[in-house]
């Protein structure tokens, strides 16, 4: 309260804690020590490490049960919603797809508006938005809250009274630049992802300044070695240096140039090792034809230097894409036994369906299993550390589009393009060691075909038509991964995709959504239901709770759309039905309608 | 096409609509196939339409425009033309559009953007990916519009025709 005069605060009607107005070189402190307080939700991913597990534990196994609606807020816009809002003190602040408007919320007040702040932008970035004008969220700190437009602005506003502070210019919708992911603030800089893998865009990660939004410094996902910020001798994959070029080299000619790989996951942060991690996504085009060679670094888990944002190390999962398995999903930083050995892992849900377990510091691969039996694509990852191909997946050559070719359909290929994970995020609980991850269940056709590049214009390059795994019916499973053997524990099936991200928490609950609309709560160890609520819209928010007048509350944004709205409104069809079957699977559009809303959940008085 | 007074398209709009059960009918009127040039199929006013055998086999244009839309629309308007969460759905738009207004709204595009939703169809005509294909595109969303190309990938179509590979290597260069 150091900053504000009394009249102010009284004004406003809240209070905000002390540490959230320290100075700005307090900030990274700041943020570190408000990562630990449960009470509050500071980062889009609850914490540095991304477990979203939170040591709240009023609401258990047992009373969940019992939860009720508390207050609902209404966001005023239509389109998905995905990511969750942020509590610091007595504030919550709540974000929204293109307009990106963003709200703050007095939590002493039922969610009475404190502030909104909406954005002026330019329309002609809607239908560059590939598969929906989602936006994953705000972050804070050194008390402004950041936001990162569709149209790529960054913008820095007062926690306090919503004034823009300073406003930057990441890229341009005109080449298919786009905004979608949700900042993360570090000691004084602010790193911000690009989208526009479907458009051609050669993608970067960049780090601004959390003070006044000068550019530090872009890493690209592919190029010259000074631009991607590798050291040909000190960066390393699976323990040896990459060596010069080790990108170029794996294109062909210029095509690095519109080679994709975007950045719009979630990002995570070690504070000890001074690192921070994320992953690239799939190559430009779609068909594997016209970009022969490894295309690094698209599909890469990349650990990079906080500070100086040089890599550290890197792992290609997924070289010379084939299928769209875009390698952007979350990090995971949680430290574990493995053979004997307590390990600082990374543990990463890939879209291909193998879930990796890597030791962070180093990027040595631990584990590489199938977190849906159903993948086909590869048979495993090589981790014989002697072969040739170590680390790098075996393709079974009928589902390979490539060696089928161009105007070929190559069908049953599992998973889908949408992965068995997309996006929506996965809980780590340290009580149970086990991480819950809401996964689909899709398999597809794939077939490729020749595409020519236009600035700013969809560049795809393949026809795709996804339907469940042969012989079911359920497009999703929520299961729980045990992340040191590579197993499933338990897997609950549900009928659609899970596209919402889980939270965990100490009271051995486990909340997430679906696409239907209901928030669920699952015992930790078992998976058997608990509760179940139905929003008003289908699900693709993360939940997040925090504490608030000493009570725990659980919140969700609904509000359906996203990839998931763009393909299972209309339902799939089985393709193994024969000619003329319609609707061979439940259709979206049956259960649920657009509309933005929070929804706070709560325990009776 | 030949130019009616508005009342005249309307009323033979409406007894066409009528008729759907004995003829088909979707924005561009009757579909039926009379002639065709180099594997494309024109109806009786000379618009781009779709022929289907007697076993479900579709012709050339038709599976190409399958192919097409699913790359270049269906990230918007959803699978086999059904629309989504995020754009119409074209199966229904299509019982409505003219060919030339079909044209007219990928080539330049179609904006409602309102306090209560944000619709954006980009223009494509610089998009070769899309232009070099429009015809198939809208053969294939024409037969879907009038039930006659059932969802999901047609299972038998027609072989390549050369003047079409002939086309689709001009256009695209
Ligand atoms: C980026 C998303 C996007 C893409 C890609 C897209 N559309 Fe659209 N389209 C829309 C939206 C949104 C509308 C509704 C616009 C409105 O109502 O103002 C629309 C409207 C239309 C309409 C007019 C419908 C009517 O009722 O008048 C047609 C025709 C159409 N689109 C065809 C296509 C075709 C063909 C393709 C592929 C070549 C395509 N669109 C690709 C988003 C898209």
């Amino acid at each position: 309260m150091r900053r504000f005069s009394t009249k102010l605060m009284l004004a406003a009607g809240v209070s905000l804690s002390a540490a959230s107005f320290a100075g700005p070189a307090a900030a990274q402190e700041d943020l570190l020590k408000m990562q630990a307080n449960s009470a509050d939700w500071v980062m889009p991913t609850g914490t540095y490490d991304n477990h979203r597990y939170s040591a709240l534990k009023q609401i258990t196994a047992d009373n969940v049960g019992k939860l009720q609606a508390a207050w609902t807020f209404s966001t005023g816009v239509l389109r998905g919603h995905e990511g969750a809002p942020l509590v610091i003190g007595d504030v919550m602040y709540v974000h929204a797809p293109f307009p990106n408007t963003v709200y703050a919320l007095d939590l002493n007040h039922d969610g009475r508006i404190l502030w909104k702040y909406e954005p002026k932008q330019d329309p002609n970035v809607i239908p560059v938005m590939c598969c929906d004008t989602v936006n994953r969220g705000v972050a804070y700190g050194d008390g402004k809250i950041i936001l990162h437009q569709s149209d790529t602005t960054v913008v820095a506003l007062d926690a306090k009274n919503g004034a823009v502070a300073w406003s930057a210019k990441d890229g341009d919708p005109g080449k298919g630049e786009t905004g979608t992911s949700a900042p993360m603030i570090v000691k004084d800089k602010v790193y911000i992802g690009v989208s526009g893998g479907e458009f051609g865009v050669r993608s970067w990660l960049s780090a601004y300044s959390l003070k006044d939004g000068t550019l530090l410094w872009r890493a690209y996902s592919m190029g010259p070695d000074k631009e991607i910020m590798v050291d040909p001798e000190k960066t390393t994959q699976l323990g040896k240096p990459v060596g010069p070029d080790s990108s170029l080299k794996t294109w062909q000619g210029d095509q690095w140039k519109i080679g994709g790989g975007a950045t719009w996951g979630w990002y995570s942060y070690d504070p000890q090792l001074n690192l921070i991690y994320y992953g690239s996504g799939n190559p430009s085009t779609w068909n594997p034809r016209q970009r022969p060679g490894d295309n690094k670094w698209s599909m890469t888990i990349w650990a990079r230097d906080a500070d100086t944002g040089m890599a550290k190390w890197v792992y290609q999962m997924t070289p010379h894409d084939e299928w769209d398995y875009d390698g952007i999903n979350e990090m995971i930083l949680a430290d574990q036994q493995i053979g004997g050995q307590m390990r600082q892992t990374l543990v990463h849900f890939d879209r291909n369906g193998f879930g990796y377990t890597l030791d962070r510091a180093t990027g040595e691969l631990l584990v590489a299993a199938k977190y849906d039996p159903a993948v086909n694509w590869a048979s495993k990852v090589d981790m014989d550390k002697s072969s040739p191909t170590y680390g790098r997946p075996m393709v079974v050559s009928q589902y390979s589009t490539d060696r089928n070719g161009e105007d070929v359909n190559t069908a049953n290929v599992c998973p889908a393009a949408l992965g068995t994970k997309d996006e929506q995020p996965a809980a780590y609980s340290p009580d149970t060691g086990l991480f819950y991850v809401p996964t689909n269940h899709v398999c597809m056709d794939y077939e490729p075909f020749r595409v020519s590049y236009t600035a700013g214009q969809p560049y795809v390059g393949a026809t795709l038509s996804m339907y469940p795994p042969k012989g079911e019916t359920n497009m999703g499973n929520f299961i729980a991964w045990d992340a040191k053997q590579g197993k499933i524990v338990w897997s609950d099936p549900e009928q659609f995709s899970v596209w919402s991200g889980a939270l965990a928490t100490a009271g051995g609950v486990v909340f997430y959504g679906t696409l239907e609309g209901y928030l669920k709560a699952v015992d930790a160890k078992t998976g058997k239901e608990l509760y179940r609520f139905k929003t008003p819209s289908g699900i693709i928010g993360n939940v997040m709770t925090y504490q608030h007048g000493g009570k725990q509350y659980v919140a969700i944004l609904s509000g359906v759309g996203g990839w998931a709205g763009i393909g299972l409104a209309a339902g799939l069809t089985d393709p193994h039905a024969g000619l003329g079957a319609v609707g061979g699977y439940a259709a979206l559009n049956n259960y649920t309608a657009l509309g933005g809303q929070l929804t706070v959940f709560a325990l009776p008085n | 096409m030949v130019k009616m007074p508005p009342t005249v398209t309307k009323a033979i709009f409406l007894l066409l609509l009528v008729n759907v059960a004995a003829a088909r009918a979707d924005g561009a009127g009757d579909p039926a196939a009379i002639t065709s040039e180099g594997g494309k199929y024109l109806d009786k006013d000379g618009n781009p339409t779709f022929k289907i055998g007697p076993d479900g086999k579709v012709d050339y244009y038709s599976y190409a425009g399958f192919v097409r839309y699913s790359a270049n629309c269906l990230a918007c308007h959803g699978p086999d033309g059904l629309g989504s969460t995020y754009a119409p759905s074209l199966v229904d738009a299509m019982k409505r559009l003219s060919y030339g207004d079909f044209l007219a709204t990928v080539a330049g595009g179609k904006r409602d953007v309102s306090t209560a939703q944000t619709l954006v169809m980009p223009g494509l005509a610089e998009n070769k990916n899309v232009m070099c294909y429009i015809d198939a595109i809208y053969v294939y969303l024409r037969g879907r519009a009038d039930d006659a190309i059932p969802r999901g990938r047609p299972s038998l179509h027609d072989d390549k025709p050369p003047a079409y590979a002939i086309a689709e290597n001009e256009c695209m260069g």
